[in-house]
């Protein structure tokens, strides 16, 4: 998909703009970037571009899930978080503007889920944390505020009281922040 | 949190008790749609037992049929599967309704494609994305204020311009058979020239040209050069109802645009029913901005971030530690708090009592007769804006000094803080006019002849025009003065020097609510002014444009992001809320001088009226008979009381049907909580009684299984009804 051809043929445009949530013009930005970055890769994948490669991105660079990102969009059997041009459209999709709330949380909750397990325990919550404080030690909240906070989280989202945050209570929690649907967004 | 049923997880070791657990059918529908053979093996859960996901698919699949597809969280690839299978299932569609398909598809697409013409055509957008990449959400949220302000600011100006301007305009242009407004009484009809009849110094213009006296006197920017009261064509143009009407049209369009911008935000905050909005949960989860594309606006982020959580816990203990007070200690903080409550009181009675006499000095001064050296002149005219513009400078460091004598939470102080300053920006505009009114309904004698004082002010209304727009002109020049005599040469300072106090001084931050209320306080001297001033909103549309640059720029280079975030979503309700505050405040001056005040008797349209209202009654005398009763029922006090009575009626019923919803969402709330509890009683209720059957068999058969495995049999439904025998 994409390879080296240089147009998108008119019924792929079509497709893609009925199976996501991207403009005509956001789709033929989102491939010439794509095209881009591929350059004349024609690695043993074919089409897809490596993640040191995605990670290049002035999108992507600064953003301390970028990673998890690339991990959850792929659909490379390897797991080696490598995007073809159809994993790129599913990212830039469920990071735009127009996606539902719960396209959003449902990616956002396996992009916080590090350890892939289907639920965000207390590891999960705490790696998050430092992702958005700062990877050094002195930009870390101590073990006493981590422990008040990863409290007070569980206390405002377990519904259930099982000491872990599942895909639906994510969805409650994340229905009543106002916050969420202007700051999980991504334009090219 | 931890009692009996938790046990099952904190006392065995994690593999095992959670096997039961990886086969429910809850936790199989979160499992993720990948290839299950590539998943790995590693620590944690083994997912060799997990019933493959396919077969769950199905299941979820029966409740999603109705979604378009789009809206599926799966890969293309999975997504494009979808699309068949659905296309299939439903079968073919034949002519007739393959027609209706293919309209309603392409009817979409045009849907879309305007959508995404529209959007292109947004004013600034590039600006502002770039803005959102270098700052975040919070600091964007000014700047598409000040869009928003800018095209209210417009769609005023083609109002007043429509209806009021270009009737004038044409007929000045063209011969139409014209009615002037005129009036018997002659005393009040005195109209001394303003505008200079000899040679002017330049000096002279200038101060004309920032007052709007002189040549600008009787222009289309003020009141007193319309008035026309007929223009008869092909139909009779009553032109003081079109101006009447103008103005309560563009107070009630204000009112609506900003409610329905506000109403998004305003719903979510109904919504919410704990007080603590949520913050832990929506800084975590929603707190990265995903937009941030600079290196170096990602590093402050992660830093204010860091801040924000520090600040809120620390917010968290004190106020347990406030909870906790005892009771002399409370009576004491009460009283500090009224005694400061006071002083702040006593201090803005001073700030407002200031600003009365500056006025009435600057009014007497205009009205001498001798001419000033010419900064004098300028310094007189412009001595009410100059003191309010002081006051507002100082207030806000009296308030956040006092503040930290009251002992609030940190949170607190700065929405009170805030509080203060928009009471003392909106209040001093409103003593302004106060004092203006004074000067302007009382005369020397008891009995004013004309209703006003028609020797100082004989075109009152123009006056008033005048002073708002000293006032926006001034406001524009404080803000460009700031930014070009402070903010840059700050940066320059701290740039260049290393000086320990230069350091402490550091980099300008990106006040979002200090800008936000300047600009406020702008608008709502336009809503005040544009009655008396028609052109005020064009002039104000310029100042926000040229505002929005300046203030671009400003931030780009000499700003860097505020350590103490303000947060987008409670900012833009804020913004609103502060906005509707202004609007509120300007529609009374403008009500009590339509409705109180006697219209003057030598300029403007309202010439032949006693007060401006009373064009309204004399229009609706000369509408049909039909028409006119409608409008006279409207007006009558039984379908006031019946209309209050019925709104009365329907708030009740919104409030009763909002109460019973939250009780519902409490007992859902704890019955979700309670059935999580019995889930895991049963488990462990379950795992317990197998430990039991295996240590009996194992006995029985002298093996001994490792107990690790003993689970991996758990499935088996035989197993389980041998155990409850």
């Amino acid at each position: 998909m994409g390879g080296t051809a240089s147009k998108l043929p008119k019924e792929l445009l079509s497709e893609y703009q009925e199976l996501t949530f991207l403009t005509k013009q956001e789709i033929l930005l989102a491939h010439k970037r794509f095209s881009e970055l591929q350059g004349r890769e024609n690695g043993p994948y074919g089409s897809r571009v490596s993640m040191e490669k995605i990670l290049t991105l002035p999108e992507l660079k600064s953003n301390p899930f970028r990673k998890r990102i690339c991990y959850v969009f792929s659909t490379c059997d390897l797991g080696d978080g490598s995007l073809s041009f159809e994993d790129f459209l599913d990212l830039l999709s469920a990071f735009s503007d127009s996606a539902t709330l719960e396209i959003k949380s449902h990616y956002a909750f396996r992009i916080f889920d590090f350890d892939d397990d289907g639920t965000l325990d207390a590891r999960d919550l705490e790696k998050l944390v430092n992702c958005l404080t700062g990877e050094t030690d002195d930009t870390r909240l101590t073990a006493e505020e981590m422990r008040q906070l990863l409290n007070n989280i569980l206390e405002e989202s377990d519904i259930d009281k099982d000491g872990t945050v599942n895909l639906s209570e994510f969805q409650h929690v994340i229905s009543r922040s106002p916050d969420f649907v202007s700051s999980f967004k991504i334009v090219l | 949190m931890m009692d009996e049923p938790d046990a099952v997880f904190w006392d065995r070791p994690a593999p095992v008790g959670n096997l039961l657990l990886d086969q429910l059918p809850s936790y199989q529908s979160l499992l993720y749609r990948r290839k299950s053979s590539t998943r790995r093996r590693g620590s944690g859960r083994s997912r060799q037992l997990s019933i493959r996901s396919g077969k769950w698919e199905e299941q979820t699949h029966s409740g999603e049929e109705l979604r378009p597809v789009r809206e599926l969280p799966k890969s293309m690839q999975d997504k494009r599967r979808e699309k068949q299978q659905r296309l299939q299932q439903g079968g073919t569609v034949t002519g007739w309704g393959l027609w209706r398909l293919n309209v309603h598809r392409s009817l979409k697409r045009v849907k879309e494609d305007g959508v995404d013409l529209l959007s292109a055509l947004q004013l600034w957008r590039t600006d502002i994305h770039l803005i959102e990449g270098m700052f975040g959400t919070g600091i964007l949220s000014y700047f598409s204020f000040l869009r928003f302000l800018v095209l209210l600011n417009f769609i005023m100006f083609l109002l007043m311009f429509v209806f009021v301007m270009l009737p004038v305009i044409l007929t000045s242009h063209t011969s139409h058979n014209i009615t002037y407004s005129s009036t018997n009484v002659s005393e009040c009809s005195v109209y001394p020239p303003t505008s200079h009849q000899s040679l002017v110094a330049f000096h002279e213009h200038i101060t004309d040209l920032l007052s709007g006296t002189g040549f600008l006197e009787r222009t289309y920017l003020f009141y007193g050069y319309y008035n026309l009261e007929f223009i008869h064509s092909h139909f009779t143009y009553n032109l003081p109802l079109a101006y009447l009407l103008a103005t309560i049209s563009y107070l009630l369009l204000s009112l609506v645009w900003i409610v329905k911008r506000s109403a998004s935000g305003f719903k979510r905050k109904l919504i919410q029913d704990e007080d603590r909005f949520q913050s832990f949960c929506n800084k975590i989860f929603a707190g990265w901005d995903f937009c941030i594309t600079n290196e170096n606006a990602a590093r402050l982020k992660r830093s204010s971030l860091l801040y924000e959580m520090k600040t809120d816990l620390e917010e968290e203990r004190i106020k347990r530690r406030m909870a906790n007070r005892t009771r002399s200690e409370r009576c004491r903080i009460y009283a500090l708090r009224a005694a400061l409550n006071l002083f702040v009181m006593a201090v803005l009675v001073t700030c407002f009592y200031c600003i009365y006499v500056a006025t009435v000095f600057s009014q007497r001064k205009q009205v001498e007769a001798e001419k000033s050296a010419f900064l004098q002149e300028l310094v007189v005219e412009y001595l009410p804006s100059i003191v309010i513009t002081l006051a507002n400078f100082i207030t806000p460091l009296i308030f956040s000094l006092i503040i930290t004598f009251e002992d609030y939470s940190p949170a607190f102080e700065i929405r009170f803080t805030l509080m203060r300053c928009v009471f003392m920006r909106l209040a001093s505009i409103g003593v302004l006019l106060f004092s203006l009114w004074v000067q302007i309904t009382f005369c020397e004698s008891q009995e004013c002849l004309c209703g006003y004082n028609h020797k100082t002010y004989p075109c009152w209304e123009t006056h008033v025009g005048q002073e708002m727009y000293k006032l926006v002109i001034f406001d524009f020049l404080i803000i460009v003065a700031v930014t070009v005599f402070v903010e840059f040469p700050r940066k320059i300072i701290v740039s260049h020097c290393d000086h320990g106090l230069v350091r402490w001084w550091g980099q300008q931050e990106f006040a979002v609510p200090q800008n936000v209320l300047e600009i406020v306080y702008g608008q709502t001297i336009c809503w005040i002014g544009t009655f008396y001033c028609p052109l005020l909103p064009a002039i104000n549309t310029v100042k926000y444009v040229l505002v929005f640059y300046i203030k671009k720029v400003s931030l780009v280079t000499n700003c860097r992001p505020a350590t103490r975030p303000f947060r987008a979503s409670s900012s833009h309700f804020f913004f609103l809320v502060v906005l509707l505050i202004g609007l509120a405040l300007a529609s009374v001056p403008v009500t009590v001088s339509i409705a109180e005040i006697q219209a003057s008797r030598v300029c403007g349209p309202f010439v032949s009226y006693s007060t401006s209202w009373q064009v309204v009654p004399r229009g609706i005398t000369q509408l049909p008979l039909g028409l006119r009763s409608f409008l006279l029922a409207l007006a009558s006090e039984a379908f006031a009381v019946s209309f209050f009575v019925i709104t009365c009626l329907g708030m009740f019923y919104v409030i009763a049907l909002a109460g019973a919803h939250k009780r519902v969402i409490e007992q859902l709330r704890d019955q979700l909580a309670m059935e999580g509890r019995d889930k895991r009683f049963l488990i462990q209720k379950l795992y317990q009684a197998q430990q039991a059957t295996y240590g009996r068999s194992a006995d029985a058969k002298g093996l001994r299984r490792n107990r690790a495995h003993a689970g991996l049999c758990l499935v088996e439904p035989s197993v389980v009804l041998e155990t409850q025998a």
